[in-house]
């Protein structure tokens, strides 16, 4: 029971990482796996703060009369993320915007029946 | 400026890329860029001197010591690494400049030699590396880098494949974030060498597990393992010409590099065999992956295409090596890495030139091309001959090592059925041999001329290295042997 | 939309977690840029979508097995905010307690960031040129003057029905000009630093050019202008760890800037986090002006 209440923070996570991956896979609508893919991303960004956090702690701001502080190093790696994420999400959506204007369409199977007759 | 190698061997590419950006006019950037390369290749081959001679070096960025800053490791392993990565990089940039004008808009041309520096940039900054997250970060910056790079092609199939890489390869490095995660959760460090110090403690549980299974998944995405190579084939296929021989040569190699780096340096080799059922798994699939891309090789249209799968088989027999388990298996793995870098880069740029010349890569438009481009038709033969493993090729070299290893290992199915492996390769070098060489040229269809110097060039300096390195074996399989022996002896 | 605000979720768990300068960050990037990407790409694509879903059951499999996984793995993970878990014990501490000394600097954040691993964040300033690259030679089209006369003329007359939204814009964005310097150089005391600086400028930025059209804000900010700007950026993180080197220390090791090792610190952090805020703000508008620019393009082909 204690380990349920104690690790319940990280299993919320893991659901979250969990829906964000089966869009990705699941969804054949270009736009869609990417928005599942940045939902899967910004899940384990969500994953490492919660490892960082310190009970009783703050905000890793040095101040007067504070003693004792969170973990500062996921939140460095953390912001790195971020950028790369965001980097990644630019990159596909510029590519879908390509794709669609190559192919007419964003759904995969529709993608994979063209490439095919062409074939 | 001795001791800043190792940080310079990364810094160089990155700052040119940025530079290239300052010069805007094409012929310039190119050559700024072959010179940049070169560069690169000669400070990897400083420092592989500097490891043998003295040892691992090791290098703090900002001063601050590991495990509190970064740190950049590098031991016989790594310097073997860079070396390939930069040399290949560099022979490939003689014929980018021909082959991108017939396949990339002229305005395109400086953005092109960008993203291929940054994607050298990150491939070294993967490799010499000591930290977890810095290698995720650097894995990034290769991956985008080559996602755009492959997106150059002409065909819209090319913006197809990479968006495919880019949702599967994003994937991949997630995991990898998340092992990195955990692992950080269970031991505090980012460091390689601190974590091989921390991990043992904490290997029994249930953490380090399901942190060394995302990592080994995530891995195994970017190495194109069967079953998760589906990328591969139409990302080397539709890619630029040029791009495809300089991913072809290093960009799987690198994540091989990392399945290595982790499974020995960081965990160590015991808790990776024996934790998940690595051996028995990697042997497995390595040796489905040669078959299922060999005969799907076979059948393929498109020349690429068919030494794409080929690439796929060949990274199975890497994998087989690796998973022996023993120091000659090892150096098989290591011998392969440093010889399909060599063929696949001779056969791709022979290629290139083929498209170059005719337009396209379609076997049946091979009719005949063995009398209009005897050159180029002849490297093709002989890259076909060392991927099949003939003798006095570097194909040999590494099929003799991973034979011998199998053997010693008393896995005598498995020396049997890389043997088979090979006799499929037959039957797809053999195909392209037949129909450039025993066909005749369609009627009425234009001659084409052999290829430009700054294709044939590059092309026999690799075929020539293929034979070279395929009979004077001493400088490859003493280095590779030596990396091998360390990483079994202990940690770096 | 619902990126956005998923994006602005997650920027107010990570206030509740105690990451200041993620949320600040996240809130900037991921509910402001992202969310201004999937808008543009959508009104490029079209709203609808086939509901054909395809295998959903191996996906379902797959992300089980996944999910299993990562739930078996916590069971052995220290409990949420167990001050004494490996994570907190090691290399946490020194940072915490010796940062003042060695670096001077108050936001702990800021000094692993920029200087501990500015490495790291040399890596990461790359990743996001790459993306600019890339999305450059993906998007840009070439532009040409005379259809700009033309979109010049269209976009005047849209444009007066925002009158409001004009002067409204006209006098704030000086204003969030002036924020986006503030962060970027008070990320030593509290939250920001070059990331949120540079998506703020660049955010001043687009909205001019959302409510003035892109032509006129092209001709204020000027493409190849942003371009080399990116690239400046880097080349400006790089050079602190050239000279460096040149000083006889190791890549970015700020120590030897400056005559005293805090002053060094001071220095090299500032110009850094001024390289990164240059290159952010420069891929960011990048990356608006590519989206935007080939939305124009099948607007006024149809013409």
């Amino acid at each position: 029971m204690m380990m349920m209440i104690g690790l319940y923070n990280y299993w919320v996570v893991m659901v979250l990482m969990m829906i964000g991956l089966y869009i990705v896979i699941a969804h054949g609508n270009l736009i869609k796996k990417i928005v599942g893919l940045n939902i899967f991303q910004t899940s384990v960004f969500i994953f490492y703060i919660s490892l960082a956090k310190v009970e009783g702690g703050t905000a890793p701001i040095l101040a007067e009369g504070i003693n004792l502080y969170s973990n500062p190093l996921p939140h460095v790696l953390i912001l790195t993320a971020i950028v790369v994420g965001i980097s990644t999400t630019a990159l596909g959506l510029a590519l879908v915007v390509r794709i669609k204007e190559a192919y007419g369409t964003m759904e995969e199977e529709d993608i994979q029946k063209k490439d095919n007759q062409e074939c | 400026m001795l001791t800043h190698l190792p940080i310079l061997q990364v810094i160089v590419p990155l700052m040119a890329a940025a530079l290239c950006l300052i010069l805007r006019h094409p012929r310039l950037v190119w050559m700024f860029t072959l010179s940049m390369s070169g560069l690169t290749f000669l400070i990897s081959a400083a420092l592989l001197q500097q490891v043998v001679t003295s040892g691992t070096i090791i290098y703090e960025l900002g001063g601050w010591e590991a495990p509190w800053g970064i740190e950049y490791r590098i031991d016989l392993l790594n310097a073997y690494l860079l070396l390939i990565i930069s040399a290949m990089s560099t022979v490939v940039l003689i014929a980018a400049q021909t082959s991108i004008e017939n396949e990339i808009p002229k305005d395109r041309h400086v953005l092109f030699y960008i993203l291929y520096l940054l994607s050298l940039t990150g491939m070294l900054g993967i490799v010499a590396t000591g930290d977890v997250f810095n290698v995720f970060v650097f894995l990034e910056i290769s991956s985008l880098s080559a996602y755009a790079l492959i997106a150059m092609g002409k065909d819209r199939r090319a913006l197809w494949a990479a968006y495919q890489y880019l949702i599967m390869g994003t994937i991949g490095a997630t995991f990898i974030l998340i092992a990195v995660g955990l692992i950080y959760q269970m031991t505090g460090t980012l460091n390689m060498a601190d974590l091989a110090e921390r991990l043992p403690e904490v290997a029994h549980t249930r953490t380090v597990f399901a942190a060394f299974a995302f990592l080994i998944v995530g891995i195994c995405l970017k190495l194109a393992l069967f079953p998760l190579h589906l990328w591969l084939p139409n990302a080397y296929a539709y890619a630029p010409s040029i791009v495809t021989v300089f991913l072809a040569a290093t960009a799987t190699k690198v994540a091989v590099y990392l399945l290595i780096r982790f499974t020995f340096s960081v965990f160590d080799l015991s808790f990776s065999f024996t934790t998940l059922p690595l051996q028995t798994l990697f042997v497995i699939l390595g040796l489905i992956g040669i078959f299922a891309a060999s005969i799907t090789a076979i059948y393929q249209r498109n020349v690429k295409h068919l030494f794409a799968y080929s690439s796929v088989a060949q990274i199975g027999y890497m994998i087989v090596g690796y998973s022996i388990g023993t120091a000659t298996g090892l150096m098989a793995t290591l011998l392969h890495v440093f010889n399909h870098a060599l063929m696949k880069g001779a056969l791709f740029l022979a290629l290139g030139a083929v498209m170059y010349r005719v337009g396209s890569v379609q076997l049946n438009q091979f009719h005949g091309l063995g009398r209009q481009m005897p050159i180029t038709m002849a490297a093709i033969v002989i890259g076909g001959l060392s991927l099949i493993g003939v003798p006095l090729t570097v194909g040999f070299v590494s099929k003799w090592y991973l034979i011998l290893a199998a053997l010693e290992n008393g896995w005598w199915p498995v020396a049997v059925l890389i043997l088979l492996g090979s006799l499929l390769a037959i039957v797809y070098v053999w195909r392209i041999v037949e129909v450039a060489y025993f066909r005749e040229a369609e009627a009425g269809s234009i001659p084409v001329k052999e290829a430009p110097m700054a294709f044939l060039l590059p092309i026999w300096l690799l075929v020539a290295a293929n034979i070279y390195f395929g009979v004077d074996t001493q400088l490859t399989v003493s280095v590779a042997g030596a990396a091998s022996q360390s990483l079994f002896g202990g940690s770096p | 939309m619902l990126a956005g605000i998923y994006g602005l979720l997650s920027a107010c768990l990570f206030i509740t977690m105690d990451a200041v300068d993620v949320a600040f960050t996240e809130a900037s990037v991921g509910a402001g840029i992202a969310t201004l990407l999937m808008l543009t790409t959508i009104a490029m694509t079209g709203r609808t979508e086939h509901t054909v879903r395809h295998k959903p059951f191996m996906a379902l499999v797959l992300v089980s097995i996944t999910g299993a996984l990562l739930i078996y793995g916590t069971l052995d993970m220290p409990y949420y905010g167990d001050p004494m878990a490996a994570a907190h014990t090691h290399v946490a501490p020194r940072y915490i307690n010796d940062s003042m000394q060695e670096i001077g600097v108050d936001n702990i954040v800021t000094s692993v960031l920029a200087s501990y691993r500015a490495f790291d964040t040399f890596g990461e300033v790359v990743v996001i040129f790459t993306a600019g690259i890339g999305v450059l030679t993906l998007l840009s089209l070439v532009r040409r003057r005379k259809k700009d006369a033309e979109i010049d003329a269209i976009n005047d007359s849209m444009h007066e029905k925002n009158l409001i939204l004009r002067i409204v814009a006209k006098i704030l964005i000086p204003f969030i000009l002036l924020f986006a310097l503030y962060v970027q150089f008070h990320g030593d005391f509290g939250p920001g630093g070059g990331f949120q600086a540079g998506v703020i400028f660049a955010a001043a930025i687009i909205l001019y050019a959302m409510l003035f059209g892109l032509s006129t804000a092209r001709r204020v900010i000027n493409q190849p202008f942003i371009q080399l700007l990116s690239a400046i950026g880097v080349l400006i993180y790089g050079c602190v760890g050239v000279v460096s080197m040149l000083s006889g220390a190791n890549f970015l090791d700020y120590d030897v800037l400056a005559g005293d090792p805090v002053a060094g610190q001071h220095l090299g952090i500032l110009v850094i986090e001024l390289g990164v805020g240059v290159t952010v703000a420069a891929v960011m508008i990048i990356f608006f002006f590519s989206f935007a620019g080939r939305l124009e393009k099948p607007k006024h082909e149809e013409k």
